[in-house]
């Protein structure tokens, strides 16, 4: 008990505390929010890493407790693995794809900042939808449209933190960080079709030796 | 590290478990619940008379095989079969007691007293409405004519070839080949023709062509309009054409609106026209009326159903007509499904070429024209106790008598627990009681949040009167506790300093 008391009176913890606290601050000011967090080190990856798997928690009880009436799923067939890939990896593919580009345009972002930022951005995500379950409970189907709006409210307020963090990682002017967020889709979306290919390719010619080795013991058998 | 991380979840996608549940229902009825999926279900109907031609007797003698019939048609008790193959028209007479004999077999009408034969009629109607009570219309198929009869098989009005008249829009070089036909209760005729597209073709009472009407609409896709956009004339020329389907069968039920059906996959297989031709039909289900949602992988039937035939009963409850896979299937007033049932195949209550369907009462006859000229049957379908307590339950539906049908619905669940609509029932007979709480738990069991909004919205108002007090308790101290806080502060402030 005193050992974890200990921790947390430690100043590794306190500084964590501090970046973790220091989303709130990119939330609403985030140009120089995201300036800061990167460049100030007032943010770290611990506080990230801290946040996705947060995403991740929230989404799944976001589409579990919501209201049925607002959010039904068949649990029958509810898997959250579903739900941690489904967040999990668009934001690796988006790092990766944008850090490969903005080397090419002179960003100075590192793929860990760029990891940060995205984590950091999805706080109001968080927030939005721990505001949205319980209010789900208190809202009949007819006045749904509260909720709709809370939800565009998260998903813009998720896209502009993007493009504020891609002009300030990068130090980027407002049209080319959107011209590189626009890219870096373009890029995640080859990405994974190469991968599929890929993985269709290696099937396919996976099932083709193993049809020629079936013809040959057949063959073989035959005598 | 990075690379680690990404590979550990590209893996972790291509190991993810697919879902997969049994796609074919192995049971003779079953019904789609809210997700799609098929669940068996108690037989609604059940066979209780499976007639084919050599059964049949006339005159002492055994009437022989029925040959690709077409078309029947009900009226009163009688049942007007359209043996296509065999060129006539047989007359059965049904009985209290589900028994059956032949009345009468027609193969000619009178034209002034001069027997003019039939030749591959495809389509029979009888008019139960007022105006023409008992008048019977035939789609004289390959004579090329739609024959008016009064009740004794003389020739009131013989409908040629509109092109004749010269205000057809049918190309007059073509073939005029009624297939189905119905009368509605102005005396007004519509036809199905083969080869015609513009939906059904209307006769007025006198037999002269009025126009087509009911169309089914043409839905261009976004992405067909972009290639047809890019294409040269040369590509455009040898594209499909978007034209709109042909309808293979109508049917008109007790009010007059006519309810049409289409084997296209493109528009929707099931409509009840109006009389300006437009669809009402309500589609308020989980899906839209239109036979099989999982279409498994049975043999060489892959793709939607195909309807061929559709009969409404006094409830506006309809049943439809499945050619590809032999199947019927039930619906309510709403558009929700109630219950499927039949397979391919030539026994009882199997099918191979569904042909037509009518009604009498709740019985149902199902007309399977069979395979090259051989197989074809008759099925008479009976409610069973399950299937008879639905229906009653859907009248009293109709009737807006909520409140009685609480007992007929737990009747139903008690047959069947997995009867979707029978949960609805109850809510809503709860929800008219005032039993807000009961009501909001069944909706809730059935997933139809429309209903339980409706009643969470008076269970929270009841909610809210009754927890009133905490709320103006809360008030109350947010408008006492502060100033009072405030005051004692300063009383000690002043204490402290003097």
């Amino acid at each position: 008990m005193t050992l974890i008391i200990d921790r947390l009176r430690s100043d590794g913890f306190k500084r964590y505390a501090a970046t973790v606290k220091y989303s709130l601050y990119t939330m609403f000011r985030p140009l120089d929010g995201f300036w800061d967090l990167i460049h100030e080190k007032r943010g770290s990856l611990a506080a990230a890493h801290t946040f996705v798997v947060t995403m991740i928690f929230v989404q799944i009880g976001f589409l579990i407790l919501t209201n049925f009436q607002f959010i039904n799923i068949p649990m029958e067939f509810f898997s959250s693995a579903y739900v941690v890939t489904n967040i999990v990896l668009p934001m690796f593919l988006f790092a990766l794809a944008n850090w490969c580009l903005t080397t090419l345009f002179d960003g100075k972002g590192r793929i860990s900042d760029i990891y940060m930022a995205y984590a950091y951005a999805m706080v109001p995500q968080i927030i939005i939808r721990i505001i949205y379950v319980p209010l789900s409970h208190v809202i009949s189907y007819d006045e749904g449209m509260i909720l709709n709006i809370l939800w565009y409210l998260s998903e813009g307020w998720f896209y502009l933190l993007i493009i504020c963090a891609m002009m300030q990682v990068h130090d980027y002017s407002f049209s080319k960080a959107i011209v590189t967020t626009l890219l870096t889709l373009v890029a995640m979306a080859i990405m994974v079709f190469i991968f599929l290919m890929f993985f269709a390719v290696v099937s396919d010619g996976v099932a083709y030796f193993y049809s020629v080795g079936q013809e040959a013991v057949f063959r073989v058998r035959r005598g | 590290m990075y690379k680690q991380i990404i590979c550990f979840v590209l893996a972790a996608i291509i190991v993810m478990p697919t879902v997969a549940f049994a796609s074919e229902a192995s049971k003779y009825t079953y019904a789609y619940n809210e997700w799609g999926i098929p669940i068996p279900s108690p037989d609604a109907y059940r066979v209780s008379a499976y007639i084919i031609g050599q059964h049949l007797q006339f005159n002492g003698e055994s009437i022989g095989a029925f040959r690709t019939p077409q078309d029947i048609h009900v009226y009163e008790n009688l049942l007007y079969l359209a043996d296509s193959g065999n060129n006539r028209i047989i007359i059965l007479q049904f009985l209290e007691d589900t028994s059956f004999e032949v009345v009468d077999i027609k193969t000619y009408a009178f034209i002034d007293g001069e027997p003019s034969g039939f030749n591959n009629p495809h389509g029979i109607f009888v008019s139960p409405w007022q105006y023409n009570k008992g008048q019977i219309y035939i789609a004289d198929t390959d004579n090329q004519r739609v024959l008016h009869l009064d009740e004794n098989w003389n020739v009131i009005n013989e409908i040629l070839h509109p092109g004749i008249h010269g205000i057809s829009l049918l190309d007059e070089n073509s073939d005029f080949l009624p297939t189905k036909l119905a009368v509605d209760f102005s005396g007004r005729l519509f036809v199905q023709t083969r080869h015609v597209n513009r939906g059904l073709m209307e006769f007025d009472r006198y037999g002269v062509f009025a126009g087509y009407m009911g169309a089914p609409p043409v839905e261009v896709s976004i992405v067909d309009q972009f290639w047809r956009l890019i294409a040269t004339p040369e590509q455009r020329e040898r594209m499909l054409l978007n034209v709109p389907v042909e309808y293979t069968n109508l049917s008109i039920d007790h009010e007059g609106f006519i309810y049409v059906t289409t084997a296209s996959e493109n528009v929707e297989p099931v409509a009840r026209l109006n009389a300006m031709g437009e669809d009402v039909l309500i589609r308020n289900g989980w899906s839209h009326p239109v036979g099989d949602l999982d279409w498994g992988m049975g043999a060489d039937r892959t793709g939607p159903s195909e309807l061929a035939a559709v009969t409404a009963f006094e409830n506006n409850s309809f049943v439809v007509f499945d050619r590809k896979r032999g199947r019927l299937f039930a619906y309510d007033q709403q558009g929700q499904m109630l219950y499927a049932w039949g397979n391919p195949g030539n026994r009882e209550g199997f099918f191979t070429t569904p042909a037509a369907l009518d009604s009498m009462g709740y019985t149902l006859f199902a007309l399977d024209a069979g395979i090259g000229g051989n197989a074809a049957s008759l099925t008479r379908f009976d409610l069973t106790e399950y299937g008879a307590l639905i229906n009653e339950a859907l009248d009293m539906y109709q009737r807006g008598l909520y409140e009685e049908s609480y007992d007929v619905w737990n009747d139903v669940l008690r047959i069947n627990g997995n009867f979707g609509l029978a949960y609805i029932g109850i809510a809503r007979a709860m929800l008219r009681e005032g039993h807000y709480r009961e009501a909001m738990h069944y909706f809730r069991l059935q997933n139809d949040y429309r209903n339980y909004g409706r009643a969470f919205t008076f269970y929270r108002r009841i909610w809210l009167e009754q927890h009133f007090w905490i709320f103006a308790l809360g008030l109350g101290v947010l408008i006492v506790v502060p100033p009072v806080v405030k005051k004692v502060k300063k009383v000690r402030k002043e204490i402290a300093e003097s």
